[in-house]
């Protein structure tokens, strides 16, 4: 236990809609102009019943498998964009994750570099050589119809593990970091968008002068020279960062990809997703320099150890990327974002009142979705109760926790409702068993009309259930969505 | 296990209001419309009934909680009045309820009121509702077509029918209540339709059509009940009696464990076999006469025909293509147009089944009569295929 701390694992989530820039460009182009720059390949997307919580959730599970999240100490959420202002979002992700009552969970805001923050935290935290700790960055930009930023975000989640030990995949050599109340954008408290300046000024004064420092700072500070990194992941545009290399003296071909056509820009989840997309293709004994960049900038240099295999066999990153869904439907992403009110009818005027108290006793089973296990019969069951399901047990008191939310399912009965409220019709919703037995009657989300089978193979995701407008709450659960090759 | 009231409860008398949207009544004037024509069936005075049981299910929206909206509508004389609910059973609910005060010997004569007010919810289709403080926090947000529309899909792919002849089957089942309702000028929906009409519909919840569901109706209907004995001393002669009531709610495995396959209804099926216990029939098949099920979708009452015995699992859609439920088939089912078209008032309709079997039973049915039937059964299936009350009751001629 006395080597360096480093990176165990990475994990990345990117929402399965993928807007392609052409529609954007297509409905917007009358107030906007052609913007022919901006038109190339697609941007990640939410769901209506995604944000930076539920993609962090998911960020999350692909990084630290469920036997393995007893061992996290500590969990950091990093984003600009939590749905809540008071009430712990990181403290949602360790419920939902099921992580030890005793976790430390904090949330990390405020800057663009706000995930590199926490990863500076985490590397260096006192007791990073007791326990793993967990690094999660969100983003859900909202962006103006018609703005640049609408092209250029994308929507999306990484997950770092941070910890000591013989299964670091890499492993700090060195670290620095820059203050600088530079204002290349800003995000007043409770405003919708961001507010951009001029690109080139921010290019020319801000990042290229602080972000070639600090990253020099980190290469001196780990012994490694600038010739010799493979792997230079840098937060904003390639341009950006390949002139930033440029003036440190790295390759150009160590500049990662910024990933503007596979899914944009993602917020203070991009520096993440691109550390953990270097981490698939590095090899041991590589170096790769992170710089986050926003009022200054963090660079941390990290050598790849021998253990990196079973990283790039993960392909997180890969995977992500292919599982997205081209998408056209230009008015259904602002419906999403929840920039245009669309009317759903009368249904939608349901009163989606949470009992909060209700909510609280039930919240392993609601948002852990953890249920019950018969310790006389062995069913499995949800929800978890005081009485087994099985008609030929029944017993009382007899049920243990069951973790379901990993668990693998089958689409029993389904129906796609073009008469419930949805944002997002038809409501595909059904009887899914689970494979280790039991049944659940839930919700599916990010289901085309016509895709269900009986029998189809179904995992679940942790998602926004229904929202409460007249209380300005909204409340989480799981729901099925079908396996995708 | 007790023996049952078997012919230890009479039905003299019965109304039906019409249904429909009933846009210049409330429930006070439903409940009165069918009382109007119970009470003069009976030949007895309003107040020697002497006790009553209302059932209604959307009570938010119409008559508010309790048995005051009886009480109030009628000018009852201060009798005890429960309401009940107990989801789409709610009318059987209170048949029960006045019929087990009968056989009880606590009431000589007891009223049993279903209504329901529907047609102020302000949109088409069921009122939304809270299913509870947990519930709602997992459960799906569905609809009432959502939900039985599993049934179709499991049932489909269980017994390996094609969409498309599944859904052939489906619209017969809707054609031929559309044909039974235009018959009954107190039904809600009395057009008749094709089958290709029920096919192509609009799609509501795959793979139900619009065809595929039934009238969301305003309604109410009663039934007054007393013992045979009195029953004749009051002068009746032609006599129905109940000869089973029977209830079973779910209590949990077809939601939550995975021996249920989603394409019946466990509970129809247990409450069948104790009514058809109760009434002392060993083979439905050749002893019920006709019948009215809860066909609040055409795939209800298509796995109905199974779940009560009376076709063969993975053979009703033949059996229902064949006609055997047809007003000139074997088992007609729906004669006055069902829930599907006579209309589907909640808490009214399990009354209003009764009263079909009642009349038919009584020969008065008209144009609609089916010969002289002596056994007659009704059912209903309240809440969702994977979690309900099903209630089965069985009616007869006194001495039948």
């Amino acid at each position: 236990m006395d080597s360096r701390p480093g990176i165990k694992a990475c994990g990345v989530y990117l929402p399965r809609l993928r807007l392609e820039r052409t529609a954007i460009a297509a409905a917007t182009g009358w107030a906007s102009g052609a913007r022919a720059g901006k038109r190339r390949g697609s941007r990640s997307c939410c769901n209506w019943d995604e944000d930076s919580v539920t993609m962090a959730v998911e960020a999350a599970r692909d990084s630290v498998a469920r036997e393995d999240r007893a061992r996290i100490g500590w969990l950091a959420l990093a984003s600009t964009t939590l749905p809540f202002a008071d009430r712990s979002n990181a403290g949602v992700v360790a419920t939902a994750l099921d992580l030890p009552e005793s976790v430390a969970a904090i949330d990390v805001a405020g800057s663009q570099r706000a995930a590199t923050g926490a990863l500076l935290q985490a590397l260096e935290r006192p007791g990073v050589a007791r326990g793993d700790a967990l690094v999660v960055a969100a983003d859900r930009r909202l962006a103006k119809p018609g703005s640049d930023q609408e092209m250029d975000y994308g929507h999306g989640a990484a997950a770092i593990v941070v910890g000591c030990g013989a299964d670091v995949i890499a492993e700090m050599l060195g670290r620095s970091t820059l203050l600088a109340d530079f204002v290349d954008h800003y995000r007043r408290s409770g405003a919708e968008f961001d507010y951009a300046l001029e690109e080139r000024w921010v290019r020319d004064e801000g990042y290229l002068k602080v972000v070639p420092r600090a990253v020099t700072g980190a290469l001196e500070a780990a012994g490694v020279l600038a010739a010799d990194v493979r792997h230079f992941v840098a937060a904003g545009p390639k341009r950006f960062a390949a002139a930033a290399a440029r003036a440190v003296g790295i390759p150009a071909d160590a500049v990662a990809d910024d990933l503007h056509s596979a899914c944009g820009d993602t917020g203070t989840a991009h520096v993440l997703l691109l550390l953990a997309g270097a981490l698939e293709t590095a090899k041991a004994g590589e170096i790769i320099v992170v710089a986050g960049f926003g009022q200054g900038c963090d660079a941390i240099v990290l050598g790849v150890t021998d253990r990196i295999g079973a990283h790039s066999a993960h392909g997180g990153l890969r995977r992500a990327l292919e599982r997205g869904a081209t998408d056209r439907e230009y008015l259904r992403f602002l419906s999403n974002c929840g920039l245009v009110d669309m009317d759903w009818g009368m249904r939608s005027e349901r009163d989606n009142r949470t009992a909060q108290s209700a909510a609280w006793r039930r919240r392993r089973d609601v948002t852990a979705f953890i249920g019950g296990r018969c310790a006389k019969c062995g069913t499995v069951q949800y929800p978890k109760s005081q009485a087994c399901v099985n008609p030929d047990c029944r017993a009382y008191h007899a049920q243990e926790d069951y973790a379901l939310a990993d668990t693998a399912g089958r689409v029993k009965t389904f129906t796609e409702d073009w008469l419930a409220f949805t944002r997002c019709p038809p409501l595909v919703y059904g009887n899914v068993a689970f494979e280790a037995g039991g049944n659940v009657f839930i919700e599916f989300t990010d289901t085309a009309a016509g895709e269900l089978a009986v029998g189809t193979p179904v995992r679940f995701a942790f998602r926004v259930k229904d929202i409460d407008r007249v209380r300005g709450f909204h409340r989480y659960f799981w729901k099925a969505t079908p396996v995708r090759n | 296990m007790a023996s049952g009231i078997r012919d230890k409860v009479a039905i003299i008398g019965m109304g039906c209001s019409r249904f429909g949207e009933r846009w210049d009544c409330g429930p006070e004037e439903l409940m009165l419309e069918a009382f109007a024509e119970a009470i003069g069936d009976a030949g007895i005075e309003r107040d020697q009934i002497e006790a009553a049981w209302l059932g209604v299910f959307y009570q938010e929206q119409s008559t508010g909680k309790s048995g005051l909206p009886l009480s109030l509508a009628l000018r009852l004389p201060n009798v005890p009045v429960t309401r009940v609910e107990n989801l789409c059973a709610t009318g059987t609910e209170a048949l029960r309820g006045a019929a087990y005060a009968v056989a009880a010997g606590a009431a000589d004569i007891a009223l049993a009121m279903g209504v329901e007010k529907l047609k102020d919810t302000g949109f088409a289709g069921l009122p939304e509702r809270t299913k509870g403080t947990f519930e709602d926090l997992w459960q799906p947000g569905m609809t009432p077509p959502g939900a039985f529309a599993q049934l179709a899909a499991a049932y489909a792919a269980r017994h390996g029918y094609s969409m498309p002849d599944l859904k052939r089957g489906l619209a017969h089942v809707s054609w031929k209540s559309h044909e039974n309702a235009a018959a009954n000028p107190r039904a809600h929906l009395r057009n008749r339709i094709t089958i290709e009409q029920a096919v192509e519909a609009q799609m509501i919840a795959y793979p139900l059509g619009l065809y595929d569901c039934c009238g969301v109706s305003d309604g109410a209907a009663c039934a007054i009940v007393t013992t045979p004995a009195i029953a004749a001393s009051l002068g009746k002669r032609d006599m129905v009696t109940v000869k089973a009531l029977q209830l079973a709610p779910s209590n949990g495995v077809e939601m939550g464990h995975a021996s249920w396959d989603g394409t019946y209804t466990l509970t129809s099926r247990l409450a069948a076999a104790r009514a058809y216990r109760e009434a002392g029939i060993s083979d439905p098949r050749a002893e019920v006469d006709l019948m009215e099920v809860h066909d609040c979708f055409s795939i209800t009452e298509l796995v109905l025909m199974e779940d009560l015995g009376l076709s063969d699992e993975g053979r009703a859609v033949h059996d229902v293509l064949d006609g055997r439920y047809d007003r000139s088939g074997a088992i007609p089912c729906q004669t006055d147009g069902g829930l599907k078209c006579f209309g589907h008032p909640v808490g009214a309709s399990g009354l209003r089944m009764a009263y079909e079997i009642y009349t038919q039973l009584l020969g008065r049915a008209g144009v609609r009569q089916v010969g002289a039937p002596s056994l007659g059964l009704t059912h209903n299936l309240g809440g969702i295929p994977n979690r309900n009350v099903a209630s089965v009751s069985v009616l007869g001629l006194h001495g039948g």
